[in-house]
């Protein structure tokens, strides 16, 4: 009998810390209510999405702001578009690192792509009231239609059209909102006819689940963004896009009014030295070596002057 | 409370129920994929628990060893499966039955644990081998203890099963991270509404069981005058 007294006890200490674990859980709830309240006039809110490369930029913007003074207070890793975009427009967040033509499409469902400085343009003014862009970087991260390059030398395979081309059936794999994306399977079956077989999520945004899926050839394309190291070193193959499915995705600061002249030029200076290839490096140095974001921000802004 | 409306109309509403998205579809998905978790996480669990419980021995190790397994996070395991396995339903099954395996094992063992040692040495006097004294005694008696092990185990595999999603086409979760990802919330919620209920149909079927496991003779029904016709150890308290 004492073993099952002892159980009992043992179980109820177990709920009760259950319990507090949990309440102590819900105290901590939104972690952007606590951005609010201390954010001053001085206090610059950096944000990031909960993208790898996203926070890299994001350590960047905030270090670069930090060294010229201003008070940074870091809310990364966010989330995806979907859940941020209200958070920005609410003028929770001052200064977040975008991508231009996923931005405009979020903003303008119906929005025509074109090059990047058309994108830009759009999107300068398909932004809402209290939130401009500042100089776009050279750098893009694009989505991308990828796949292996055994896959693409079986069929031939160069731009995203010629995946007609392809008579084995395709299975797409990435995150579940890529299939209402707006180039998802649909937009290839409408605007190409190239025909999907199935959907596979994996929801780690094209990371490494996605990579070993597609050189396992569990799926045969893949959402992956073409700053990704990955492609690199697993021998993939981002297809072409001449028709622009995919807006041009250059690197972009998207800030409220809180950034003044002197943190607009801080922010313009990095993106003026931010290209692809560095862009690229930069995250190799996160997926490769497994570096934290604020030492590769560190070692790249002291490289280049910036700080 | 808007929102929880428009999740119950989401659940409702009939488009749901065609395709390769239908919520019966994915309620079966998600039922299957929990139960045979738990079978694979009981065929490994229950023997074990037995062992440890009969003999006495290895409890210390299975103690330490069910504590860690407990401390292990699902999501990061089930990327760990995945990365070396691929993805697929296999990671999901592995890290759901590491999941699994601590409520049943300790079901099982505290079962045999909980059991009055003057019952055992009684059911050994009488002549019974070690063999029947784990099928004749121990296993009836320790039955309830090990239905509540397999019950919580059970309430876990039901609400983290939304992680077979992560990597596979399969589940309640799908709707969560769809939901999730496109603020289609009304979604998110209308799936995570269905978990709930699933998990609590599950709870009550288990608590049925539970009450009808419990041995005449050891339950608290003592008033429904148990029979000394067998002259099993059982009734002689």
């Amino acid at each position: 009998m004492f073993t099952i007294t002892r159980g009992r006890l043992a179980l109820v200490s177990a709920v009760a810390v259950g319990a507090v674990v949990a309440l102590a859980g819900c105290a901590s709830g939104d972690p952007l209510d606590e951005g609010n309240s201390s954010a001053d006039s001085e206090t610059l809110v950096v944000g990031s999405q909960d993208y790898y490369s996203n926070e890299i930029i994001a350590e960047i913007y905030a270090q670069a702001l930090e060294n010229g003074g201003f008070t940074v207070d870091r809310q990364f890793r966010i989330g995806q578009r979907e859940a941020y975009l209200p958070e920005i427009e609410s003028g929770s967040i001052d200064v977040f690192p975008e991508y231009s033509g996923s931005l405009l499409q979020a903003l303008e469902a119906d929005a025509a792509g074109g090059s990047p400085d058309e994108v830009y343009t759009a999107l300068e003014a398909a932004l809402p009231d209290g939130l401009t862009v500042l100089d776009q970087a050279d750098a893009a991260d694009q989505n991308s239609w990828t796949v292996t390059q055994a896959f693409a030398d079986t069929y031939g395979l160069t731009d995203i059209a010629s995946l007609t081309e392809v008579t084995e059936p395709i299975t797409v794999g990435g995150n579940s909102e890529l299939e209402t994306r707006p180039y998802g399977p649909t937009a290839l079956k409408e605007k190409y006819g190239i025909e999907i077989a199935g959907f596979t999520p994996v929801e780690d945004s094209g990371g490494p689940l996605t990579v070993k899926a597609l050189v396992d050839n569990k799926i045969q394309l893949a959402n992956i963004y073409t700053a990704d190291p990955n492609i690199e070193s697993n021998n993939l193959v981002a297809l072409d896009d001449p028709d622009n499915l995919f807006f041009p995705d250059n690197v972009v600061p998207l800030v409220s009014d809180k950034v003044d002249a002197s943190a607009a030029e801080i922010l313009n200076a990095v993106s003026a030295a931010l290209d692809t290839d560095t862009l690229v490096a930069l995250n190799a140095q996160s997926v490769n070596d497994q570096a934290a974001a604020d030492t590769i921000a560190t070692e790249w802004l002291t490289a280049e002057g910036l700080i | 409370m808007n929102l929880f409306a428009s999740a119950i109309d989401w659940i409702l509403d009939p488009a749901n129920y065609v395709g390769l998205n239908a919520i019966p579809l994915r309620i079966g998905q998600h039922l299957v994929f929990s139960l045979v978790t738990v079978l694979i996480a009981s065929a490994i669990a229950i023997p074990l628990g037995y062992l440890i419980g009969h003999t006495g021995r290895g409890r210390g190790l299975a103690v330490t060893t069910s504590g860690g397994l407990r401390a292990i996070p699902t999501l990061g395991l089930l990327t760990l499966v995945a990365l070396w396995v691929g993805i697929g339903v296999v990671a999901p099954y592995v890290a759901l039955t590491v999941l699994a395996i601590p409520p049943i094992l300790a079901g099982a063992y505290t079962g045999f644990e909980a059991i009055d040692r003057r019952t055992v040495d009684a059911a050994r006097a009488v002549g019974m081998s070690e063999l029947q004294i784990v099928r004749k005694v121990e296993v009836p008696l320790g039955l309830p203890l090990l239905i509540g092990g397999l019950r919580s185990a059970t309430l876990q595999v039901i609400a983290t099963a939304t992680l077979a999603a992560y990597v596979a086409d399969l589940g309640l979760g799908r709707y969560l991270f769809s939901g999730l990802k496109t603020r289609d919330y009304a979604e998110m919620l209308g799936g995570s509404i269905l978990v709930i209920l699933l998990a609590l149909a599950l709870e009550g079927i288990f608590a049925l069981i539970q009450r009808f496991v419990v041995p005449r003779g050891v339950s608290g029904r003592l008033d429904t005058a148990p029979t000394l016709r067998t002259g099993s150890p059982t009734a002689a308290r």
